[in-house]
């Protein structure tokens, strides 16, 4: 069905094209315009992935500072700062800024920048779907920011229930911009998931058979597929709401036969996974920085992968444990218990098969490892405070207070930001060129990490003590007012320390020492090119015999891709067998544009249905621009995507 | 390079489109089948969901018509016959046939589409009556979307044939990609079809 041709007198990297001639036709290739018509037309996954980057960690100041005028409003009882409205909608920010907008965002950012470096490929499947993604997450964190300011932010819940959220209880615009940044953020999350399946499937560098990948990259394998199961349960869910709102439909208006806790249901499918859509990433990170600073591949490779599998089903099988307080059958409290207990064991594995790389090895005890074991300890405290509020009886005392603010605090930062703190000190090398300044580095782990305990090991006694979450203030007397102030104190600690990263991380990025390709003498792919890696990744392809190529003593490596088209190699599926020369896409305008018309339909179509109809016309003019080819046919007798 | 660098083999040597798994459009057209897929067993799911709410299904109307909903039905059934003649032929490369079966099921799409129309009109129930017209209504749009991106997609891609540009090996792998889209367009219908026809009638 498909002929080989015969290869054609065109340029091809290999031994004859190599060195700095090969650098400077492939950088023509791959490289982007000069200047802003670059910057908005790129499609390179390093640029978008380090703008998503940005973008989130912008997003994780903006809901920190939230976090701080909520600790500020807390610290005494009957504290006027702040009133009980603009309270309901900066819990409300912080918790969807922090979950839509930073959290998974940011991890899909480094899959983004990471997975096509570390499969050893040059550029990412679906470059300018890509691209698309990211313009979408900004335009729809734009969007709620600037509604939260001109005062028509969410005020009901980062997830929103019905009936309180319904079109009865929740008048005004509030909670249709919260349903519609989920549409925002769920399509753009959505793509990033079916490139990365995608790539790791298809774009593997020869011999990197499943056997071989890295865990973190089998980490985004598994949070890709999660992705792709579990976010169209909230997108069905909050355009029910928004339809509920706009044009009375009736799916959670139980007077009509509707069921606000079709809202639970639906939401909690979604919501229980996303916390393992932002955790096994993080889990990769780990087994990245560990495999590295111990010099020895993790141990029990088979096993860790089994683990990211098993956390990825069971993840599915648990969200009723957020609903224990909602009223349901014996069985389902059996059922649910024993589900969220379970997930205690691959979570275990993992820690135990990380304790085992480092035992007997002489970890290196650089700025990454420092939060390794930060997260380590944090995590399991937060493990275990989650298997308490995994049995009922002690939930439905629990439930809605600050205990379980700071057990799922412990989990998320402790099992997600620490994690990511280490990984830009690990990775800005790779990104930059440059490293992180060490004792920075330090102070603003210490900082972090005893902010941290002081302000969330605090909020299980408050919690203990009866004091419910998403109060704007509290009466003295009832035992809670230390408590609160130490938890304020340890949250601006906290901030503090960083504050101290953000100021390392600026600091070394004009004055860090230089990098160079391997500063850490790391065993994956992406640490086999340049600091930061030039336009098209790698000269060569390299080809994979070990789980820990750079550690061999030799890099074989392929010739044969063109170099004055944009093209990159498919490979089989198990074996990562050399298979089909497949061409990759330039840059282009369309998915800014297309971006924009999508924004232009999401935003409209909160204030009137028609958009739907008139909306999707810019959208589908804009898609059809994107898809159609540019250049003359017939002026390749190979492939081009322009 | 902190290892060596040795050249173990030529790349040059591969084929430069294949159909199939070993595509990657084929790749990214089952993870949206996966994601697409995934929002129609939810809604399926909501469906019953709201039905466990009821005593009686519909609450307080007659079923939809039969009628528009199973002439639909046989007619997208049908249209598999021209669409699997068409993914054939785009992987045999043979762009007239290609061009005409593509014609062919553009016309197929558009006589679907006034149909759905129908479907509509006769199914009894407003969106905004009960939550069970709410739920008729959101199953059916979502299924018309389908139908109709699909349909805008392919007419686009006749153009595209149409043009110099289809006789690049590239337009066959998106035909034979869409080909294998529409078959994920109809199959989905079958159990909505049961949810929004059939499933009120036995109840």
């Amino acid at each position: 069905m498909t002929s080989v041709e015969p290869p054609l007198e065109e340029p091809r990297d290999g031994p004859e094209l190599d060195g700095p001639e090969l650098d400077r036709m492939l950088s023509e290739t791959w490289g982007d315009k000069p200047g802003l018509i670059g910057w908005i037309t790129t499609v390179d996954h390093k640029r978008v992935g380090k703008r998503y980057i940005v973008t989130a960690m912008t997003f994780l100041l903006l809901g920190g500072i939230l976090a701080l005028i909520m600790r500020l409003q807390l610290a005494r009882p009957d504290s006027g700062l702040i009133t009980a409205d603009r309270y309901n909608q900066i819990f409300t920010m912080h918790g969807s800024t922090m979950m839509f907008l930073f959290a998974v965002p940011v991890m899909e950012a480094f899959g983004v920048y990471l997975v096509p470096l570390m499969v050893g490929t040059r550029a990412i499947s679906f470059p300018r779907l890509n691209a698309f993604s990211y313009w979408l997450y900004l335009f729809g964190g734009i969007m709620l920011w600037v509604a939260f300011l001109r005062d028509v932010g969410p005020d009901v819940g980062w997830f929103s229930y019905t009936p309180l959220a319904g079109p009865e209880y929740s008048p005004g615009k509030r909670a249709d911009f919260w349903a519609q940044l989920i549409t925002f953020t769920e399509v753009a999350a959505l793509a990033v998931a079916v490139e990365i399946v995608a790539t790791v499937l298809k774009q593997r560098a020869p011999g990197m058979r499943l056997d071989r990948i890295p865990l973190f990259v089998w980490g985004m394998l598994v949070t890709a597929f999660m992705v792709i199961f579990s976010m169209p349960a909230v997108t069905l869910a909050s355009s029910f709401l928004l339809s509920d709102r706009l044009v009375g439909t009736q799916f959670y208006n139980a007077a009509e036969g509707g069921s606000a806790l079709l809202w639970q249901h639906l939401f909690w499918f979604f919501g229980h996974p996303e916390v393992y859509i932002i955790f096994i990433p993080a889990l990769g990170f780990i087994s990245a920085i560990v495999e590295t600073f111990c010099k020895r591949p993790v141990f029990g490779y088979p096993l860790m992968v089994a683990a990211l599998v098993t956390i990825g089903l069971l993840a599915f099988g648990l969200w009723v444990h957020h609903m224990f307080a909602t009223g349901l059958p014996r069985l389902g409290y059996a059922f649910y218990t024993a589900a969220s207990m379970s997930i205690a064991l691959p979570s275990g594995v993992q820690i135990f098969c990380w304790i085992a790389t480092m035992w007997g090895s002489k970890p290196r005890f650089e700025v990454p490892m420092w939060w390794v074991v930060g997260f380590i300890i944090t995590f399991v405290i937060g493990g275990l405070t989650g298997v308490m509020v995994a049995s009922v009886p002690l939930d439905l005392q629990l439930h809605d207070t600050y205990f379980v603010v700071a057990h799922f605090h412990y989990t998320l930062i402790g099992g997600a930001v620490f994690p990511l703190l280490g990984a830009i000190t690990y990775w800005f090398p790779k990104i930059t060129g440059r490293m992180m300044g060490d004792r920075l580095g330090k102070v603003a782990f210490v900082l972090v990490f005893a902010g941290f305990h002081l302000t969330f090991m605090t909020m299980h006694f408050t919690g203990l003590l009866g004091m419910p979450r998403r109060v704007y203030t509290y009466p003295a007397g009832l035992g809670w007012d230390m408590l609160n102030m130490v938890s304020t104190v340890g949250a601006f600690v906290m901030a503090f320390g960083v504050l101290v990263f953000l100021a390392n991380l600026v600091a070394s990025l004009r004055n860090g020492a230089i990098a160079g390709e391997n500063p850490w003498d790391a065993a994956s792919l992406e640490w086999a090119t340049t600091s930061p890696p030039r336009p098209y990744n790698f000269a060569h392809i390299p080809a994979i015999t070990s789980s820990t190529p750079l550690w061999e003593e030799e890099l074989p490596v392929f010739s044969g891709l063109r170099v004055k088209e944009r093209e990159l190699v498919l490979t089989t599926v198990v074996e990562a067998i050399p298979d089909v020369r497949d061409p990759s896409p330039t840059p282009t305008i369309w998915p800014l544009l297309a971006a924009l018309a999508t924004t232009g339909l999401f935003i409209w179509s909160i204030f009137s249905p028609w958009a739907l109809v008139y909306g999707a016309i810019p959208v589908g003019i804009a898609m059809t621009a994107w898809f159609w080819p540019k250049g003359a046919p017939q002026g390749h007798k190979e492939p081009v995507i322009e | 390079m902190s290892a060596r660098q040795i050249f173990t083999g030529d790349l040059a040597v591969l084929p430069t489109h294949a159909f199939g798994p070993r595509s990657l459009t084929w790749w990214g057209v089952i993870a949206y089948m996966l994601i697409e897929g995934g929002g129609f067993a939810l809604a399926g799911g909501a469906y019953f969901y709201l039905m466990s709410q009821e005593t009686v299904w519909p609450p307080a109307s007659m079923p939809p018509d039969l009628l528009p909903g199973a002439l639909f039905t046989i007619i997208i059934l049908i249209s598999e016959i021209p669409n699997t003649l068409l993914k054939k032929a785009a992987e045999k490369e043979q762009r007239d046939r290609v061009i005409l079966l593509i014609v062919l099921l553009d016309l197929f799409g558009l006589a679907l589409l006034v149909i759905r129309g129908f479907e509509f009109a006769h199914i009894n129930v407003r969106w905004s009556d009960n939550a069970y017209g709410s739920i008729l209504w959101a199953l059916l749009i979502l299924h018309t979307i389908h139908i109709l991106t699909d349909w805008a997609e392919s007419v686009v891609l006749t153009a595209l044939m149409c043009t110099d540009h289809g006789k690049e090996p590239r337009r066959f792998v998106d035909v034979s990609e869409d080909a294998l889209y529409w078959r994920f367009v109809w199959m989905t219908w079958l159990p909505v079809f049961a949810l929004i026809y059939l499933v009120p009638r036995w109840v």
